[in-house]
């Protein structure tokens, strides 16, 4: 596995040589440092971790201050871990990694955290119907979540029962997304398709080999 | 860079840029649009009013309108959409808004636009 930090800008379409639209994600990736190298001996597994987007010293405690001192970079905002990087890839401590880890064409994994959505009902968090007609006298139950379970056996609501409640605002893994363009003097990447999240927040671009 | 820069960094490089004349909700403009058929690539004309122009920048569009045997057929371009051979811009209408969705209700001679005085 290999992967960088990234930010997610905002959607944009282009065309391919067919001239079909695709929509695509812009991705700033990287440059990402590595801030430590987690080996088998002394943490029991193997894997770096990645530091991304620059942050203000006035805004890091100390601990993290000694910690990017130690890589002899200034403090970053994200850090992420990434078990073992492919062979090709063997990355050391302090070392930098860019967007040149991709190639334009390949499959990719993305993880970003998805869009709050507040306290929702069953309908839209779980996809439920909603109970009978809109009407024939029907009143009130459009949007309702039905029955939650049987009477004096269980006599309670099992555990795990769909119901309303918060939505959104979950890490979430989109697999399988095509790189559809990279523009390694700034960064970028263009990903077809959506990206979880809002622009502006951080996700996770990972790649399996 | 911030992301507004990055965004109109991405459109002005990787999107090719089309060269169209300047038009607007109101006129009436001709678009020549390539079609394939298997291998074969023709030109069809689609002429009618342009109802509005929607979105910003490479994902911008464009609504035209026209009557076709008395049904009212709409059709939505990207404006940088590679299939747009040329547009030709027919007559420049005067209208008091840019999205003119009122013409939609209206038949016949009240459908009219008045043409700009050059």
């Amino acid at each position: 596995m290999s992967g960088l930090i990234g930010k997610k800008i905002g959607m944009t379409s282009v065309y391919d040589a067919d001239g079909k639209n695709i929509p695509c994600t812009v991705i700033l990736a990287g440059p990402c440092v590595v801030t430590q190298v987690r080996s088998k001996e002394k943490d029991g597994y193997e894997a770096i971790q990645l530091a991304f987007d620059d942050k203000k010293e006035k805004q890091t405690n100390k601990a993290e201050r000694g910690h990017f001192a130690k890589a002899g970079i200034s403090p970053k905002k994200v850090l992420a871990e990434f078990s073992r990087f492919e062979s090709g890839h063997q990355k050391t401590f302090g070392d930098i990694i860019k967007v040149d880890i991709f190639e334009e064409g390949e499959y990719i994994d993305v993880v970003g955290t998805s869009k709050g959505k507040g306290f929702q009902g069953v309908v839209k968090r779980h996809n439920f119907a909603g109970v009978g007609q809109a009407t024939h006298g029907q009143h009130n139950r459009l949007r309702a979540p039905g029955s939650i379970g049987a009477s004096s056996w269980p006599s309670r609501v099992f555990k795990g029962m769909k119901m309303a409640g918060r939505m959104g605002g979950n890490r979430v893994k989109l697999v399988n997304l095509q790189i559809v363009k990279i523009i390694s003097e700034k960064n970028l990447v263009l990903v077809k398709g959506a990206v979880p999240g809002s622009n502006g927040s951080y996700v996770i671009i990972e790649r399996w080999k | 860079m911030n992301k507004a820069e990055i965004m109109k960094y991405v459109e002005d490089n990787v999107i090719e840029k089309r060269e169209l004349p300047a038009f607007k909700a109101g006129d009436t403009i001709t678009v020549h649009y390539k079609i394939k058929e298997g291998n074969k690539e023709r030109i069809q004309n689609f002429q009618g009013v342009v109802l509005q122009r929607a979105g910003k920048g490479a994902t911008e569009t464009f609504t035209v309108r026209k009557i076709s045997g008395n049904i009212g057929v709409e059709r939505i371009f990207p404006v940088s959409s590679p299939f747009i051979d040329k547009i030709d811009v027919n007559k420049r209408g005067v209208v008091r808004r840019a999205r003119i969705f009122y013409l939609r209700e209206l038949q016949g001679k009240k459908a009219r636009i008045k043409e700009k005085r050059k």
